[in-house]
């Protein structure tokens, strides 16, 4: 990392350094690589995507299949490895699709509000003043709202299913991704470098695009991915409420909502959504914490 | 000197023979910068005159908020338009510089003049490779290709003596000592090949030793490239080691202005006489050293006469009525005191 400390300031300038020299990109992935943590649960975030693209092949049997014979069944059931629901539908089959719509519903609205939040800020922490005043007023108004009875007001208003869910939830994350790139630029532009690149002559655009860009992206970065999580969560209860994905689609959520009525016959059962809920959700948690701490040169 | 009462001779005479227009590669006249908001006007620059010759160093020397770097940032245009009100005229290389549209104003800061910063850390982007950096200003003034520039890069960190400088082009600047990274920072200000270096307080932030270093290599730059080079510094050695004029600043205005060894050796004003007696140069241990009474004035509320007056130990009636006009007690020797007669008499003496 930094060699600038142990050095007799004599030869300062002349030592070379001991340690190979890697890149900001070549440290973050060697941090990355020695964090046994991050390492671990990434694979299992790893582990979840695989499962959400490849679920055609992986589940025994078809999600939507309903039987009247066969409802909530036991764990083990003539082949149903984690029994069946209250519609006789195979279980495991129904959670490993229930992936692509946690999964859906986790990364796109935090793409979407990445995108827009993100872009927002910038333009109001570098214009300041009254750009800024318009931006942040307005995002202020989204803020006297809790984030989830904001997502089930607007998804609620705009009626169910998985774009308006969606789209609830990234108007959701546009204001608090909006703040942080918004601070995040209006510390950056104060700082000596953006004058310096005034002086050698870089016009506004070049300055926000190279200059402001490379510095706020990795904190905005790092916020949407703590997102991530909150995201599938607030996913999650909006399809428990009947607001998110319409059944019969696997989610979650939805699944969660329906076997809650059969707790009492089969209870390990209706743990099971919940179980993959909180361990996508604080997989992909723990993950962006870790590449926040690779991230900060600094440390 | 000459041992003669010398008469106060007018700025216009002085500018005519010592420094001619045509030659100077910069003319600052009557600049004045006053930052306003809505409460209060702050009165940073009050009318500065000053001129650099291509290829000499001229140290504008003074202490926090003096106004020196105010000065620099104006011949830049670097200061916040809103805010800022610029009067006078700053010449670069015959172009008016307060006149320049945005495009002029892009290809002048960078190509014909550059500025090093006071703190390496913090001027150079943290994100980005020293190497990405040299070679993107190349790319903006000069174009060309990217591995044109990046070659480029490493000629100019070779030029300002970083080791291995090909390994040097990919670190980022927190992997490097202080001393490398204001190396850096002056491998990019050259790397257009301006005319006019403007350098603020450049060594302030280094350590002694370091501090040598990087003014020697400055020096040796600045004659090899023939650049005239301002040089904002408060550190009396630092000027001594590098400028060939000097300007002392106090208050936004330039009491003082001379070759370096006439204004170190024999101050005229009393300024400059407290700022070098409040220097650490050998005296005994017993002696206090004599620092200068009172405090800077408040810029948003300058009083009518010497803005020095308040602390100074030679204070006349005079030099409360109005700033003492600048008298030149031969060609490019000024000084803005009243005493300046008399003064000038006990020095040839």
């Amino acid at each position: 990392m930094s060699q600038t400390a142990a050095l007799p300031a004599t030869f300062a300038d002349e030592t070379s350094p001991a340690e190979r020299v890697r890149g900001y990109w070549g440290t973050v992935g060697y941090r990355l690589r020695h964090d046994p943590v991050t390492l671990f649960f990434g694979a299992i975030v790893l582990l979840i995507v695989l499962m959400a693209i490849f679920a055609p092949l992986l589940a025994p049997f078809d999600p939507y299949k309903e039987s009247v014979v066969l409802r909530l069944k036991p764990w083990g059931y003539r082949g149903h490895t984690l029994g069946t629901d209250e519609l006789g539908r195979d279980l495991l089959s129904r959670l490993i699709y229930g992936a692509r719509s946690s999964l859906l519903m986790g990364l796109v609205p935090v793409a979407i509000a990445t995108f827009l939040g993100g872009t927002l800020g910038v333009i109001g922490g570098y214009a300041g003043r009254r750009v800024n005043a318009v931006i942040m007023r307005t995002m202020d108004v989204f803020y006297a709202f809790p984030s989830v009875l904001l997502a089930v007001a607007i998804s609620g208003a705009m009626g169910g299913g998985m774009v308006n869910g969606m789209t609830a939830l990234a108007l959701v994350f546009i204001p608090a991704m909006c703040r942080v790139a918004e601070t995040a630029t209006a510390q950056v532009r104060s700082l000596d470098f953006i004058e310096a690149a005034r002086a050698t002559g870089a016009g506004t655009l070049t300055i926000v695009r190279y200059h402001v860009l490379g510095n706020v992206l990795g904190p905005v970065f790092i916020y949407a991915s703590s997102l991530v999580s909150v995201s599938i969560l607030l996913a999650s209860g909006l399809s428990f409420l009947g607001l998110g994905v319409k059944p019969p689609t696997p989610d979650w959520g939805l699944m969660l909502s329906t076997l809650r009525q059969s707790i009492y016959v089969v209870p390990l059962s209706c743990a099971l959504p919940g179980a993959a809920i909180f361990v996508t959700s604080i997989c992909f948690n723990l993950v962006s914490d870790g590449i926040r701490s690779a991230m900060d040169v600094r440390l | 000197m000459n041992a003669e009462p010398i008469p106060a001779i007018s700025a216009q005479q002085i500018a005519g023979t010592a420094f001619g227009h045509d030659e100077a590669l910069v003319e600052v006249r009557d600049l004045t910068v006053r930052f306003v908001t809505r409460e209060t006007t702050v009165h940073a620059v009050n009318g500065v005159n000053f001129s650099v010759r291509p290829g000499e160093v001229l140290c504008i020397l003074g202490e926090s908020g003096s106004g020196k770097s105010v000065t620099l940032r104006a011949m830049m245009r670097l200061l916040p338009p809103r805010r800022t009100r610029i009067e006078g005229s700053i010449a670069i290389d015959g172009q008016d510089v307060l006149a320049l549209d945005k495009r002029a104003l892009g290809e002048l800061r960078g190509g014909l003049v550059s500025m090093i910063f006071q703190e390496p850390m913090t001027a150079l982007d943290p994100v980005y490779t020293i190497g990405t950096q040299i070679a993107e200003t190349v790319l903006r003034h000069k174009g060309g290709s990217r591995a044109a520039a990046r070659a480029r890069a490493l000629e100019l960190l070779e030029l300002v003596k970083i080791p291995e400088a090909a390994r040097r082009l990919d670190n980022y600047p927190h992997e490097l000592s202080g001393g490398l990274r204001q190396r850096a920072m002056i491998a990019m200000a050259l790397s257009c090949g301006p005319r006019l270096l403007l350098a603020d307080e450049p060594t302030t932030a280094l350590d002694a030793t370091v501090q040598i270093q990087v003014l020697i290599l400055l020096r040796r730059l600045q004659r090899e490239l023939g650049m005239g080079t301002i040089f904002v510094t408060h550190d009396l050695g630092v000027a001594a080691e590098i400028a060939d004029r000097i300007a002392v600043m106090y208050a936004g205005r330039i009491v003082e202005e001379g070759p370096v060894a006439d204004v170190l050796r024999a101050p005229l004003h009393p300024y400059t006489q407290g700022l070098l007696a409040s220097t650490v140069h050998g005296q005994s241990r017993e002696r206090d050293i004599e620092a200068i009474p009172g405090s800077p004035p408040d810029l948003r509320r300058l009083a009518a006469g010497c803005a020095f007056a308040p602390r100074c130990g030679l204070v006349q009636s005079e030099c409360h009525a109005a700033m003492p006009e600048p008298r030149y007690t031969a060609a490019g020797r000024m000084a803005r005191c009243v005493r300046i007669t008399q003064a000038a008499l006990a020095a040839a003496e």
